[in-house]
């Protein structure tokens, strides 16, 4: 029986098909301004890695440090910030399907759209050429700071979006598990949440002093407090990285997740480990004594753990995935992963770099074996191979998947995107072993010209300079191929099908059972503020209590 | 919670490592005195240059034989400039700034330490190699921050 409702007057239902539509242009927002920001900082970055291979030097009305300082901050703070926001905002929707409202969503975006607009001129005009690290007493223009702090209360809002759907789905499914992809995004949050209270204490000190309002100045006070926030902004980076590889890796060769409590257990330890480690960013610092730099290397090996439980349950995920193709051994398992669909070879080809980076890691964090790289161009290689590395190329590579799915449109020139992975990573190779190489040669980072007239002890860094500018070069070229598949894909005309329907991976069966502790977030939130609390308390108390001046600052560019 | 025998293994590797790591940093700190630059010692930035010792930069020797190197960072130079040091010294430098943060670094010896405003740094080093070393800023201080760097005279 069928009857007519022609002539029906009833309302028309919100259904959950509009809350995806809505939920795909709120992600799709984020996702282009990432896309923005990274082909602005990419640009920035060519002209630095020419200018530092002295291909030619930056005009005075355009200057090296003014460069630097804007391609840091559109790639470490706005494009990796803006793409977990939409990354995490998307993983939470989907995963915890329902009717619901964006509008707490948008407030979020705009926040951090105004905050970032509001900074990135400061800079551009010159009024902010402090780097990203905006070490006091450089003193910038005040709209500098409130537009970062701006952009870092947007954030807040996008946290409270993502964990208020968490709670919700917590009370009306008394008894289920979070989902997975939903579990990962409220941890990573929460771990952001507790970092950026360093930012925002350290906002709270220079606003006024850059106001005028304040005589002076806290100058390692300030430090300790950036590195507080500064190295879980790092964690942050590899979270968004590891949602990935966790839940979406795995759909590109027919995979599951090795196993769900490992996950969570890997992301509650990040969020309880992250904060409590920056101290290893100030190993050379006056004012703090040995024994707390010591104290803070421990932690940050703790996160050791996490790192090799995540390393296992992914080549664990692809062995047991090759093996039920009828793949076995080391060599037939990885000739049979996809290394032809973008999405798996940006996360898989970030891996490889990602073992570099780690190793990298691992002598920074060492006490007194940062003495040998710290402040020289190892950093720079570093930190490229890390968040430039496994974290941006596998954001790139989930892009293949994301795009698609929020414009509901086919990807524009796959083969392109394939390719645009590839040549990246041998990009990042290239340029981030000459910058590791140049920094064991003594080479400083931070350094329009490294020549020092001519000087002898300098003559060796130059060669590297030139490889890290060819590398620049083939990753500026690699940026814009991504950029070229992103904007293309909205502006196609073909639509997306089921083929190109974004799904999470399941899990293995057997490892389904995970304890019910680790979805006890608020817990799990107070243990890390507690440990973040007791690896500060120290080290403050010993600066505040060691009688010292404000100092006024300047502005020296 | 299930545990896979293999993933057992590979975490008690893990842990393993790092034990040995820590055991070996810990060793080599206490054992050895191998620490990072941490000298806790304030100073008034605004009167670097009428304190002693910084009011005369330079290298002193001490009764014991060793020297102390004292020096100053402001926007965009060390002073002293040129400092002469008989080989085979044990130099003690003690480092203050007297506006931003500064860098000192001596890329061929691993002398590197953060100068920041405020505060009074040291790091010692033995000079075994005759030669002229790279003293620089390793810390972004400025539009002529590329430029701030001298020598030590090793002879």
């Amino acid at each position: 029986m069928t009857t007519a409702t022609v002539g029906s007057f009833a309302p028309r239902a919100y259904t959950r098909a509009h809350a995806i539509a809505s939920e795909n242009i709120l992600v799709s927002a984020h996702i282009y301004t990432a896309t923005a920001a990274l082909v602005l900082g990419a640009l920035f970055g060519l002209l630095q890695g020419l200018s530092r291979a002295n291909v030619f030097a930056m005009p005075a009305w355009f200057d090296y440090y003014r460069v630097l300082t804007a391609h840091g901050v559109l790639m470490a703070l706005v494009f990796t910030t803006f793409f977990i926001t939409g990354l995490m905002t998307f993983s939470t929707y989907r995963a915890i399907p329902r009717v619901r409202s964006v509008t707490l969503g948008w407030w979020g975006y705009l926040v951090m759209l105004a905050g970032t607009i509001v900074t990135a001129l400061t800079i551009l005009s010159g009024n902010a050429t402090v780097l990203y690290t905006f070490y006091a007493p450089l003193k910038a223009h005040p709209a500098f700071y409130i537009g970062a702090t701006v952009l870092v209360a947007g954030t807040w809002l996008v946290a409270a979006d993502i964990l208020l759907n968490v709670a919700w789905f917590q009370k009306t499914n008394k008894g289920k598990r979070i989902p997975l992809p939903a579990f990962v995004s409220a941890t990573t949050f929460i771990m952001w949440i507790i970092a950026t209270i360093g930012v925002t204490l350290e906002m709270g000190l220079l606003i006024p002093w850059s106001l005028g309002w304040t005589p002076g100045i806290d100058v390692e006070l300030t430090r300790t407090l950036f590195w507080y926030f500064g190295h879980p902004l790092v964690y942050f980076w590899i979270m968004g990285a590891y949602l990935i590889w966790y839940n979406v890796v795995p759909t590109t060769y027919g995979g599951k997740v090795f196993s769900d409590a490992l996950t969570r257990l890997a992301f509650i330890m990040l969020l309880v480990l992250s904060t409590p480690v920056g101290l290893h960013h100030q190993f050379l610092d006056p004012g703090i004594s040995a024994g707390w730099k010591w104290f803070h290397t421990i932690l940050t090996y703790g996160v050791v753990i996490p790192s090799f439980m995540t390393a296992f349950a992914l080549f664990a995920s692809f062995e047991i995935a090759a093996r039920r193709a009828g793949k076995r051994g080391l060599v037939a398992t990885v000739r049979w992963l996809p290394w032809r669909d973008p999405v798996f070879t940006g996360s898989a080809l970030g891996m490889i770099l990602f073992i570099f980076g780690g190793f990298g890691g691992i002598v920074n964090s060492s006490y007194s074996m940062d003495v040998l790289v710290h402040n020289t161009m190892w950093i720079v290689g570093h930190f490229h191979i890390t968040v430039g590395g496994p974290v941006a190329l596998s954001f790139i590579g989930a892009a293949y998947r994301l795009v698609p799915a929020i414009t509901g449109r086919k990807l524009f020139t796959p083969k392109l995107a394939l390719a645009q992975t590839y040549t990246y990573f041998v990009g990042m190779l290239i340029m981030s072993m000459s910058m590791h190489v140049a920094g064991l040669l003594g080479s400083p980072r931070r350094t329009s010209d490294v020549t020092y007239f001519g000087a002898a002890g300098a003559a060796s860094w130059h060669v590297e300079m030139v490889g890290a500018a060819i590398g620049g070069t083939i990753l500026f070229v690699s940026i814009l191929m991504f950029a070229v598949v992103a904007v293309g894909t909205r502006f196609r005309d073909e639509r997306a099908d089921e083929r190109d329907e974004f799904v999470f991976a399941g899990t293995e069966a057997e490892a389904m059972q995970s304890p019910p502790a680790l979805d006890k977030l608020g817990r799990w939130a107070l243990l890390a503020l507690a440990l973040a609390v007791v690896a500060y308390a120290g080290p403050v108390h010993e600066l505040l209590s060691t009688p010292h001046q404000l100092v006024p600052g300047m502005r020296t560019w | 919670m299930h545990l896979h025998r293999l993933e057992r293994v590979w975490l008690t590797f893990g842990a393993a490592i790092l034990v040995l790591f820590l055991a070996t940093i810990t060793t080599a700190a206490v054992v050895e005195g191998f620490v990072p630059p941490s000298h806790v010692q304030s100073i008034d930035p605004a009167k670097v240059r009428v304190t002693p010792p910084f009011d005369k930069p330079g290298l002193h020797r001490l009764a014991s034989g060793s020297y102390e190197a004292y020096y100053v960072a402001a926007i965009f130079s060390f002073s002293p400039h040129e400092l002469v040091v008989p080989l085979g010294s044990h130099v003690t430098f003690y480092v203050t700034s007297t506006d931003v943060v500064h860098g000192f670094s001596v890329p061929e010896t691993g002398i590197n330490t953060m100068v920041t405003p405020g505060w009074v740094t040291t790091v010692s080093y033995t000079f075994r190699k005759r030669g002229r070393f790279l003293l620089v800023c390793n810390e972004y201080c400025g539009i002529g921050h590329q430029t701030m760097a001298d020598a030590i005279d090793v002879r």
